[in-house]
C-alpha cells in the first residue's frame, strides 16, 4: 500500500538560481497526482525532491520539511532509506546496459544484498507483469540485455525495475516524454492500474495525459505552485488566472 | 597588367608545386618511418624464429661455453613480476580513477592526483628503480622479486587511473542516476554499475599499463636484479626476460646472442598480442552499449 | 536512525485499509510486500558503508601522491652527501673518477642533451611528416592499419630496441651512414674519426625512432583537434591542399605540435636502456658525435650496482635526482601546451 506525502515549506536552489519557493503541498496516498507547467517550472525539481535526488547534484541545496507518514524524510531517514521507499521512473529510459531483462528487474533487490534466488523468480515476474512488460520478455528474460529492447519496453523495464523493490510512492518525472503514442498509451494505462497499489506523482508537460491518469493535479509555475486541487476542477474551473491561461494555451 | 599577369601565372605554379612537394615529403616521412618498424620485426622474427625451440620455454640458462638452454626461469620470473605488480598497480589505479571520476570532480585534491599522476608516468623508468632500490632493497639490504613488482606495479599506476577515469566519465549519468533512485548503497552503486558499465575501456587500460610495463629493463636492474637459476621466491633476487635479453645483448657470446633474439620474440609477441587486443576492444566499440 | 522507523511504520496490510479489492496482477504469491520492504528497511542506511568506501578510494588516490612525494624526498636525502660537498659545481664540473672521488657530472648532461637533440633533429620533421599524412592526405582505409603501426611502434621495449640497434643499427651505421657522414660534413668537426659506430650519434639515431610514434601520435591528436571550420575558411579561399594544411591546420595547432615534441624530449632524456647500449659509455665530451659518450640514465644503470662507497652512491643518485626533476618540468610544459589546443578554446592565431 502506498503512503501520503506532506510537504511544508519546501525551498530549492541549484547554485544560486532558487528553483523551488515555499512548496506547500499534500499528495494523498493511493491517488495518482499530476504536476504540470512549463518546461522550467520547478516541477521536474519537485520530485526530485521528494526521493532527495536533488542533492546528488553538488550545488543543489533543499530546506523544509517532506513527510511520509510519521517521518521526515530529510531529518529522520538517509537519503539510501527514503529511495528505496520512494521509486523513480525517469524522463529517458535507463535500464543498465551491461544487465539482462532479469538481472534489471532484480538489480535493486540484489544491489541491496538480497539473494533468494526463488523470491527474487517470483518479484521479477509479478514486477514485469505489473508493468505490462512480462508477456513481451518472458522467453528471453536472461538472453537478452535490457538495452536491447524498444524504447517503450525499456521505460517499462525500469517501471518493473523500481516496482521490483516495492516502494510505497513512485515518481514518475515525465515517463512518456520520450516514447511513441502507442508506448505513451500503455504507459498511462499502467500508471492507472498501479495507482491502487502505490502512491504516484507523475510530472507532465501533457495535459491531457494529466487530465487521464490523475485524481489531482498541481500547476508549477516560476517554481512556486500556483494552484493544486481535483484534477476535474483544475482542467475545467481553475481558481487562478495563470491556471486558466496556461491551460487554455495562452500561455508563453 | 602583364607583368601582374606574368607574377600570378608564376605564383600559381610555385603555389602547385609546393603542394606536390609537401604531398611528398609526408609520403616519404611516412615510409621512412615505417621502414625501420618493418625491418625491425621482419628481423626480429627471422633472428627470434630460428632460434626459438622447445628448450627456450622449457630449461634455464647453461653456463658459459655450453650450447643449449632456456629462459624458463626468466619466463616464469617475468610472469611472477608483472603478477606481483598488477596486484599492486591495479587496485590502487583503479580505486584512484574511481576517486577522480566519482568524487573528486573538479576539487582541489583531483587536480592535484592528476597532476601528480602525470608526473608520475614521465618519471624515468631508472630513476623509477633507484628509487625501488633506496625504498625496498636497501633497508632489506638484498635484492628481490618483490621489489622489481613493486617498481613495476608503480609504473603501471597512472595509466590505469587515467584510463579509469576516462571511461568511468563515459558512462552516462543516466545509469548511476538509475541506481541511486533504487536506493543502492553509493559504494554498490559505483562499484556493481559505473565500474561494470565501463569494465571494458578499464580492462583496456590494465592491458596497455601491462603492455608497457612487460618489457620494462630499468626498472629491473637493481631490484630484480636477474639470477642465472631457478627462483619462485618472492624474497630472493629473480630473472625476468627484459633483463636477460639486455645481459646477453651485451655478451661476447653467439649462443647468449641467439637466446636474446629468441627472448626479444617472446617480449613481443606477448606486447602485440596485448595492444591488438586492446585496439580490438576499443575499436569494437564495447561501451556503445552503455550510450 | 533504523528503529525510528520501524517503530512508526507497521508494515503489512493492517496499516491501511486498502480501497481496491483487486491488485492488477492478482494476489501476491508467497512472499507479500511487506516481506521485501521489511528486508529492505533492515539494510540500514548505508552511511558507514558508503563512507568508508569513499575513504578507501581517497587514500588509493593520495597514495599516488605519495608515491611521487617519496621518490622525491628518498633522492634527496640519499644524495645530501655530494650536495653538500659539490653543490651546484656538481653539475659543471667534467671530471668523473669515481676511484679518486672526483665527481662531475657535466659529461651524462652534455651526453643527454646532444643524444635528445639529434633525436628531436631526426624525429620532428618525419614526426609531423607523419602525422600530416594521416590525418589530412591518406585514404581512410589506411588510416586505421597507419596509426596501429605507430602505436605498435611505441609498445616495443626499450631493450629491444637496443638489441636491434647493437646488431643491426650499429654496423649499418659504421659501414653506410658514418663513411658519408664524415666526407660531407667532416669539415665541421661534428663528423670525425673515430668511427666505432657505437656513440652519441647511434643512441641519437635509436632515440629518435623511439620518440617518434610518441610526438607523431599526440602531433595527430592536436591536428584533429583542429575545428573543421578553420580547414574549410582556408579551402573557402581558394587555397591549395597543403596551403590548407599550413594556415588552416598547422598553424592553429602549432602551441600542440610545440608541446608534443617536448613530451617526446621528455622521453628521450629518461630513456636508459636503448641508449645504454649504444652510446659508447665514456664520460668524455668530445666534439664529434661519432665518439663514444655517456648520458645521465646510462650512468647509473651501469654504474650503480658497482657503486661501492656512500659518496658515489649519493652522486649518481644525485643524477637520478636531476633527471627527475629535469622530466617533471618537461612533462608540465608539455602538457600545458598540450591541452591549451586540445581542451582549451581554439587555438589562437597570432
Amino acid at each position: 500500500m502506498g503512503v501520503g506525502l506532506q510537504v511544508t515549506n519546501l525551498n530549492a536552489w541549484y547554485g544560486t538560481n532558487h528553483a523551488l519557493l515555499d512548496i506547500n503541498l499534500p499528495i494523498p496516498a493511493n491517488e495518482a497526482t499530476a504536476l504540470i507547467g512549463p518546461s522550467g517550472c520547478g516541477k521536474s525539481t519537485f520530485v526530485r525532491c521528494l526521493n532527495r535526488m536533488h542533492e546528488t547534484n553538488p550545488i543543489a541545496r533543499v530546506t523544509g520539511s517532506v513527510r511520509m507518514g510519521d517521518i521526515d524524510i530529510y531529518n529522520d531517514v538517509s537519503p539510501v532509506e527514503v529511495r528505496r521507499r520512494v521509486g523513480m521512473v525517469f524522463q529517458r529510459p535507463n535500464p543498465f546496459p551491461t544487465m539482462s531483462i532479469y538481472d534489471n528487474v532484480a538489480s535493486g533487490l540484489r544491489l541491496n544484498g538480497f539473494s533468494n534466488r526463488r523470491i527474487l523468480d517470483e518479484i521479477v515476474e509479478r514486477s514485469l507483469k505489473n508493468a505490462a512488460l512480462w508477456d513481451e520478455v518472458k522467453n528471453d528474460l536472461k538472453k537478452k540485455s535490457g538495452a536491447s529492447l524498444s524504447g517503450g519496453q525499456q521505460q517499462r523495464l525500469c517501471i518493473a525495475r523500481a516496482l521490483a523493490v516495492d516502494p510505497e510512492v513512485l515518481l514518475m518525472d515525465e515517463p512518456a516524454s520520450a516514447l511513441d503514442p502507442v508506448s505513451t498509451a500503455k504507459i498511462e494505462d499502467l500508471i492507472f492500474q498501479l495507482k491502487s497499489q502505490y502512491t504516484i506523482v507523475i510530472v507532465t508537460h501533457n495535459m491531457q495525459q494529466a487530465a487521464r491518469v490523475a485524481e489531482r493535479t498541481g500547476f508549477f509555475l516560476n517554481g512556486r505552485l500556483v494552484e493544486f486541487d481535483a484534477t476535474h476542477k483544475i482542467f475545467t474551473n481553475p481558481g487562478d488566472k495563470r491556471t486558466e491561461d496556461y491551460i487554455t494555451g495562452r500561455f508563453g | 597588367m602583364t607583368s601582374q599577369y606574368k607574377t600570378s601565372k608564376g605564383n600559381r605554379m610555385w603555389r602547385a608545386a609546393s603542394n606536390h612537394l609537401a604531398t611528398g615529403l609526408a609520403i616519404l616521412s611516412t615510409i621512412l618511418v615505417i621502414t625501420p618498424l618493418v625491418v625491425i620485426f621482419i628481423y626480429l622474427l627471422y633472428k627470434g624464429a630460428s632460434s626459438l625451440n622447445f628448450a627456450f620455454f622449457t630449461k634455464i640458462p647453461r653456463p658459459v661455453g655450453e650450447t643449449g638452454g632456456g629462459m624458463a626461469n626468466a619466463i616464469v620470473g617475468s610472469g611472477l613480476l608483472l603478477l606481483v605488480g598488477s596486484a599492486l598497480g591495479v587496485p590502487i589505479g583503479i580505486a584512484a580513477g574511481i576517486f577522480l571520476a566519482e568524487f573528486g570532480r573538479g576539487g582541489k585534491l583531483a587536480n592535484l592526483v592528476r597532476f601528480t599522476a602525470d608526473v608520475l608516468n614521465g618519471v624515468p623508468s631508472i630513476v623509477m628503480g633507484i628509487s625501488v632500490y633506496s625504498l625496498i632493497v636497501l633497508p632489506q639490504k638484498h635484492f628481490s622479486a618483490f621489489a622489481g613488482g613493486v617498481a613495476l606495479g608503480i609504473m603501471m599506476i597512472p595509466t590505469i587511473t587515467r584510463t579509469t577515469e576516462e571511461m568511468l566519465l563515459m558512462v552516462p549519468h543516466a545509469i548511476r542516476e538509475a541506481a541511486l533512485g533504487l536506493g543502492v548503497p553509493n559504494w554498490r552503486s559505483v562499484l556493481s554499475i559505473t565500474l561494470r558499465t565501463a569494465s571494458p575501456g578499464v580492462i583496456t587500460g590494465c592491458m596497455l599499463a601491462f603492455a608497457r610495463v612487460a618489457g620494462e629493463t630499468a626498472p629491473l636492474l637493481f631490484t630484480a636484479f636477474g639470477n642465472q637459476f631457478w627462483s619462485v621466491n618472492l624474497n630472493q633476487p629473480i630473472a625476468a626476460l627484459p633483463l636477460q635479453i639486455y645481459v646477453y645483448a651485451l655478451s661476447p657470446y653467439e649462443e647468449w646472442h641467439r637466446l636474446a633474439w629468441a627472448g626479444a620474440l617472446v617480449l613481443i609477441v606477448l606486447i602485440v598480442v596485448s595492444v591488438s587486443l586492446v585496439r580490438f576492444v576499443t575499436t569494437r566499440g564495447v561501451l556503445k552499449g552503455a550510450s | 536512525m533504523n528503529f525510528k522507523i520501524q517503530d512508526v511504520r507497521v508494515p503489512g496490510p493492517s496499516e491501511t485499509p486498502s480501497p481496491v479489492s483487486d491488485p492488477p496482477s492478482g494476489p501476491h504469491p508467497g512472499e507479500g510486500p511487506s516481506a521485501i520492504r521489511k528486508f529492505l528497511l533492515s539494510r540500514g542506511s548505508s552511511a558507514f558503508a558508503d563512507r568508508g568506501f569513499r575513504w578507501l578510494m581517497v587514500l588509493c588516490a593520495l597514495t599516488i601522491f605519495g608515491i611521487v612525494a617519496l621518490i622525491a624526498t628518498e633522492l634527496t636525502l640519499r644524495s645530501q652527501l655530494t650536495i653538500s660537498k659539490f653543490g651546484i659545481k656538481f653539475f659543471f664540473g667534467s671530471a668523473w673518477d669515481p676511484v679518486n672521488g672526483k665527481f662531475g657530472a657535466l659529461p651524462f648532461i652534455y651526453g643527454t642533451l646532444v643524444s635528445s637533440l639529434i633525436a628531436l633533429v631526426i624525429a620532428v620533421p618525419l614526426a609531423v611528416g607523419v602525422a600530416v599524412f594521416i590525418t589530412e592526405m591518406c585514404p581512410r582505409k589506411l588510416r586505421g592499419p597507419l596509426s596501429f603501426f605507430t602505436e605498435l611502434l611505441a609498445a616495443i621495449p626499450s631493450v629491444v630496441y637496443g638489441l636491434w640497434a647493437v646488431f643491426v643499427l650499429v654496423p649499418l651505421l659504421r659501414e653506410h651512414v658514418n663513411p658519408v657522414l664524415m666526407k660531407l660534413l667532416g669539415w665541421t668537426g661534428f663528423f670525425s674519426e673515430p668511427n666505432f659506430g657505437i656513440g652519441m650519434f647511434a643512441a641519437g639515431v635509436i632515440l629518435s625512432i623511439m620518440i617518434l610514434p610518441v610526438i607523431s601520435s599526440l602531433t595527430r591528436e592536436v591536428m584533429t583537434a583542429v575545428p573543421h571550420s578553420q580547414r574549410e575558411a582556408v579551402l573557402a579561399l581558394g587555397a591549395t591542399r597543403w596551403e590548407m594544411i599550413r594556415m588552416g591546420v598547422l598553424r592553429n595547432a602549432r602551441i600542440g605540435i610545440v608541446g608534443s615534441i617536448i613530451l617526446g624530449l621528455g622521453r628521450a632524456l629518461g630513456e636508459t636502456m636503448a641508449v645504454t647500449m649504444v652510446i659508447g659509455n665514456r664520460p668524455e665530451i668530445v666534439k664529434s658525435l661519432l665518439a663514444p659518450g655517456y648520458s645521465m640514465a646510462s650512468v647509473i644503470a651501469n654504474e650503480f650496482s658497482e657503486a661501492s662507497d656512500d659518496l658515489y652512491l649519493s652522486a649518481l643518485i644525485e643524477i637520478g635526482l636531476a633527471l627527475f626533476i629535469v622530466t617533471i618540468i618537461v612533462n608540465a610544459l608539455a602538457q600545458l601546451l598540450v591541452w591549451v589546443v586540445t581542451r582549451g578554446a581554439p587555438a589562437r592565431v597570432n
